[in-house]
């Protein structure tokens, strides 16, 4: 790990060397980290690559065991394996206004993707969106990226409150595509919204993965009617095609397992550097 | 051979069938008649030298009688244990037309293991010839190349995308029929043989073949990259939780450990009542491994008993295990709860039908004949098939639009110059065995490829 910075009190991004990775990482895809020995692989999608250095950077936010305890390394740890360039890269070419919205820890990400909009000639629209005030990172590297930038949150504590502002956004300018990354609840209704303007909406997916290449089918996802795996046909995919409530009620299938591993963790004195005690 | 109690193993991952002891070894090697034209060679996809080393053991020359094995298998531990012996080697024995064969993968068994508490012996290094081989997977096959070509003195990288190496020994066979650390060994002892191994690598997204061949200067390329994708039934409700692909469950269970959660980070959800839908190796292994973790299991196959197509010895581990069939049945539909989680299975009852001019007896439906299951868990044991990703990447490559398999000859050539391919990748989904022999087959004609090329 190369450098790490605290986007906010539970979202942190990294800086891992990994230049076989780097050399072929493009906006879209992702890697799969396996912290340690007894660890999970869990999938995190590219925020950021720099060929010269040889690096690729990833954030999370922390909700569960594996989660929290990589919010405990620090620039200078090693991880077990970093496997990638995962997934098909996003498809970038010019076309004309691009909504970019990106929610929660998926809006590291998607500044990379309003870099790659904007440099294929794109005017952009950045919407983001937060839980909280306290919740919203990267605002200002949105900022200096994007033509025009919206912010929003649940509570309304900062910007406008939820995501109904953007159907007066979509009455007052045409746009020819739609970019969501976020929390699955968020880019459902964010292609609800998109659907009665026929705006294009990609969404990306980072359903529940263990290899990342095709071999656990965990990944699958309803899209148009068909199966299609989240790792290899993704992790794109149609937000006015998708399946989301099979996707939600697939996302929590091992919430409970989740919640002990965590308080397992915790109890048991959590991480050395003592930030995770319970 | 001494197998831990089925009650008591049901409970455990610990190693079901518990190897020779010295006496017994000598007392089965000495049944051997160390055939003048030994039959059992032909029976074997890799042409191990058998009656050679059973008469090593006889002598108590374990050293040489592993090295004699060494010459043509490169994972005598994994084959000792995992090889469908009764249908290959076994099934030509002499000794067999007339009761009991040799059992030749337990003695096989029984040199690894010895070897492996007494220590390598590597042999001499060869002269290089400065040809560079890069292998894809690090399965069963990959290892049969890496080894087989880094021992005749050309330079070998292997790719593996997974974090550790052994490819389906790793991930899909679990530890009771084959531990890990025995895998491990084998895979340390192809590198020790010089292979550079490289972890969490996918050809096809890390780097693709062209750029290996272009750009890292590799002489020919070897595809060993196994049979990973799953086939699903698309009966209605198969993604509700609680359904599993047989590598999903697998992988947790076996590459992740989930059966030592949360101990291992991975976790896996099991409810009492488990169905396997399948009926090969693949479905028995998913069938005992739910039974370790607590659930009563039935296997339901659409076909009859006769036809289950997994080992007999692994059926009948099985069964001793409390596995329950329902043969003649197949899967319609899979209902949920109110939480999206399955709680039952609508089936159908099956019949066979007449044999066709191959002798093959086909299946057909019963009209009338549904029933439905309760079940919390459902595991889909049905096949797998390759993984799409290098066909996609790789121009010009040749597969079979149908089975997503790679089109190669005899030796495993493909429809590029240097480029070959061998075991599940380009069979479909088969043995252990079957796959080194197609490495073995496919090092040689790489061999002869790379001697030939200035």
């Amino acid at each position: 790990m190369v450098t790490k910075k605290t986007l906010s009190y539970k979202e942190t991004l990294f800086e891992v060397e990994a230049p076989d990775i780097a050399a072929k990482a493009q906006a879209g895809q992702f890697i799969i980290v396996v912290p340690h020995e007894k660890g999970e692989r869990i999938p995190l999608t590219i925020c950021g690559y720099d060929t010269q250095k040889g690096t690729v950077s990833f954030a999370f936010h922390e909700v569960g065991k594996t989660t929290k305890e990589l919010g405990c390394y620090n620039e200078g740890d090693c991880l077990l394996n970093v496997t990638g360039p995962l997934g098909n890269p996003s498809e970038i070419k010019k076309y004309g206004k691009v909504l970019c919205v990106g929610g929660s820890i998926m809006i590291a990400p998607i500044i990379l993707q309003i870099k790659a909009m904007k440099e294929a000639g794109n005017h952009v629209t950045t919407v983001l969106g937060a839980r909280i005030k306290e919740a919203m990172i990267l605002e200002k590297e949105a900022r200096e990226l994007s033509d025009e930038v919206y912010v929003a949150t649940d509570d309304g504590s900062y910007g406008y409150k939820g995501l109904d502002f953007l159907k007066e956004l979509l009455e007052k300018e045409k746009f020819d595509r739609c970019v969501v990354m976020g929390p699955v609840v968020m880019m459902r209704d964010v292609s609800e919204i998109t659907k009665p303007y026929g705006i294009p909406t990609i969404i990306t997916l980072t359903p529940v993965m263990i290899d990342g290449m095709g071999m656990c089918g965990v990944c699958r996802v309803t899209v148009g009617g068909k199966m299609l795996f989240g790792c290899v046909d993704g992790p794109e995919f149609d937000g006015h095609l998708t399946d989301f409530e099979e996707l939600i009620q697939r996302q929590r299938q091992m919430l409970p397992e989740e919640r002990l591993s965590s308080l397992v963790w915790e109890t048991s004195g959590g991480c050395k550097c003592g930030r995770n005690k319970a | 051979m001494r197998k831990q109690e089925p009650k008591v193993r049901a409970k455990n991952f610990k190693e079901v069938a518990l190897g020779y002891t010295e006496e017994e070894a000598l007392e089965e090697a000495s049944r051997c008649l160390t055939c003048p034209k030994p039959q059992c060679v032909t029976g074997c996809p890799v042409g191990v030298p058998i009656p050679e080393f059973i008469k090593c053991i006889k002598e108590k020359k374990y050293a040489e009688g592993i090295a004699t094995i060494k010459t043509k298998n490169a994972l005598p531990a994994v084959c000792g244990r995992v090889c469908p012996q009764e249908s290959q080697c076994q099934s030509k024995c002499v000794v067999g037309k007339m009761g009991d064969p040799i059992s030749i993968g337990r003695l096989e068994r029984f040199l690894a293991d010895w070897e492996r508490d007494n220590g390598f012996q590597l042999p001499p290094k060869p002269e290089p010839t400065g040809k560079k081989v890069a292998v894809i997977g690090a399965g069963p096959a990959g290892l049969t190349v890496a080894a087989d070509l880094v021992k005749r003195g050309h330079e070998v990288t292997q790719f593996e995308a997974l974090h550790v190496g052994g490819g389906v020994l790793s991930y899909g066979i679990p530890e009771f029929r084959l531990p890990k650390a025995i895998v491990q060994n084998e895979v340390n002892y192809v590198q020790k043989l010089g292979v550079e191994l490289r972890l969490g690598n996918l050809i096809g997204r890390t780097h693709t073949i062209p750029e290996l061949m272009k750009e890292g200067g590799y002489d020919a390329v070897f595809i060993g990259s196994g049979a990973g994708l799953p086939q699903f039934t698309g009966c209605p409700g198969e993604n509700l939780g609680g359904v599993y692909s047989a590598n999903e469950f697998l992988i947790r269970v076996n590459l992740m450990k989930a059966f030592a959660f949360p101990d291992y980070d991975t976790p896996i959800r099991i409810g009492k009542h488990v169905v396997v839908i399948g009926g090969g190796n693949v479905a028995m292994d998913c069938a005992r491994c739910s039974m370790r973790l607590g659930a009563e299991v039935c296997l339901v196959y659409r076909r009859s008993r006769d036809e289950l197509p997994a080992r007999h010895e692994e059926i009948e581990n099985a069964e001793e295990e409390g596995l329950v069939c329902k043969f003649l049945a197949a899967p319609l539909e899979f209902i949920g709860n109110e939480r999206g989680w399955v709680k039952a299975m609508k089936c159908i009852c099956m019949e066979l039908t007449e044999p066709d001019a191959r002798g093959r007896r086909g299946v057909k439906t019963i009209p009338g004949s549904e029933f439905t299951m309760d079940v919390d868990t459902v595991i889909i044991a049905i096949g797998q098939t390759p993984n799409p990703i290098i066909g996609r990447t790789t121009e010009g490559l040749v597969s079979d639009p149908k089975r997503g398999t790679i089109c190669v000859d005899e030796v495993g050539k493909s429809s590029l110059d240097g480029v070959y391919a061998g075991g599940d990748v380009a069979t479909g989904a088969a043995t252990v065995i079957s796959a080194m022999g197609a490495g073995k087959r496919a090092a040689q004609a790489m061999h002869e490829y790379l001697t030939n090329k200035k």
